[in-house]
């Protein structure tokens, strides 16, 4: 019984050189996928509210709902 | 009284003093000792990772296993089957398959979670009958819809978040 010698080195290379543009192939995917479902509809969402923000008449609606400290709503 | 307990005290003494002298051999005999290993020598250990252990399985050779081991030190070729599992069976205790048998013992640990789990939830269950204080007034509906208002006045998160689900026109949720 003669058994072929096993591979006795480069076993973590062998394991890296399969292994490791998996890895980096699916971190890209993963960046590229985070960057074009999450941050650019988030980046349009930002643009697209402060397009049309009044921020007096926002400040005015805070401000009669009763919530400010330093002025009071108009009626007091 | 006291010279009665003092006369009981000198007979107890007594009788445990000739119970100790005479039947300590006799408890020596019947006492069992465990076998102790001497860690301080080489031991032989099955291990996955460490192939080759410090000394041989067997040290004890019967006469048969002496003339194998002098057939050994010749050509190997010369040596059956059987006599190299034998001497296979010399150096080694479990081969590596049987090393590697998968046991049952995940069904324990399995086991022996759940039932913490449960008993941690009957301890919790306990707990919030016998020790929790009463919750906060402000946990009620009324007060939770007044939190809510006053959220949604001071715009709270009004570009993804909670007030931009809120139609301020209509008063409604979207």
């Amino acid at each position: 019984m003669s058994l072929a010698k096993p591979m006795m080195r480069g076993l973590l290379a062998k394991r890296l050189r399969f292994h490791l543009p998996i890895a980096f192939g699916l971190s890209f995917v993963a960046a590229i996928a985070f960057k074009y479902m999450v941050t650019e509809p988030r980046k349009q969402a930002y643009a697209d509210f402060y397009k049309q923000y009044d921020s007096v008449k926002e400040f005015n609606a805070m401000r009669e709902a009763g919530i400010f400290q330093s002025v009071r709503p108009s009626g007091e | 009284m006291l010279r009665q307990t003092a006369v009981h005290m000198r007979g107890l003494l007594a009788r445990r003093a000739s119970a100790a002298v005479t039947s300590s051999s006799v408890r020596m005999a019947s006492h069992e000792v465990s076998e102790t290993v001497d860690m301080s020598r080489p031991m032989y250990y099955d291990r996955v990772d460490v192939p080759l252990p410090d000394k041989p399985y067997k040290d004890l050779l019967t006469d048969a296993d002496k003339t194998l081991k002098q057939k050994e030190k010749g050509p190997w070729s010369q040596l059956s089957k059987e006599e190299k599992i034998a001497l296979y069976r010399l150096m080694f205790h479990q081969t590596y398959p049987e090393m590697k048998q998968k046991t049952s013992e995940w069904k324990t640990v399995l086991g022996g979670i759940f039932f913490f789990l449960g008993f941690t939830g009957l301890v919790v269950w306990w707990q919030r009958i016998y020790v929790y204080p009463p919750l906060p007034k402000t946990f009620e509906g009324d007060s939770q819809a007044m939190q809510l208002k006053r959220m949604l006045d001071m715009r709270v998160n009004p570009v993804q978040g909670f007030s931009a689900k809120w139609d301020y026109e209509k008063g409604q949720w979207k």
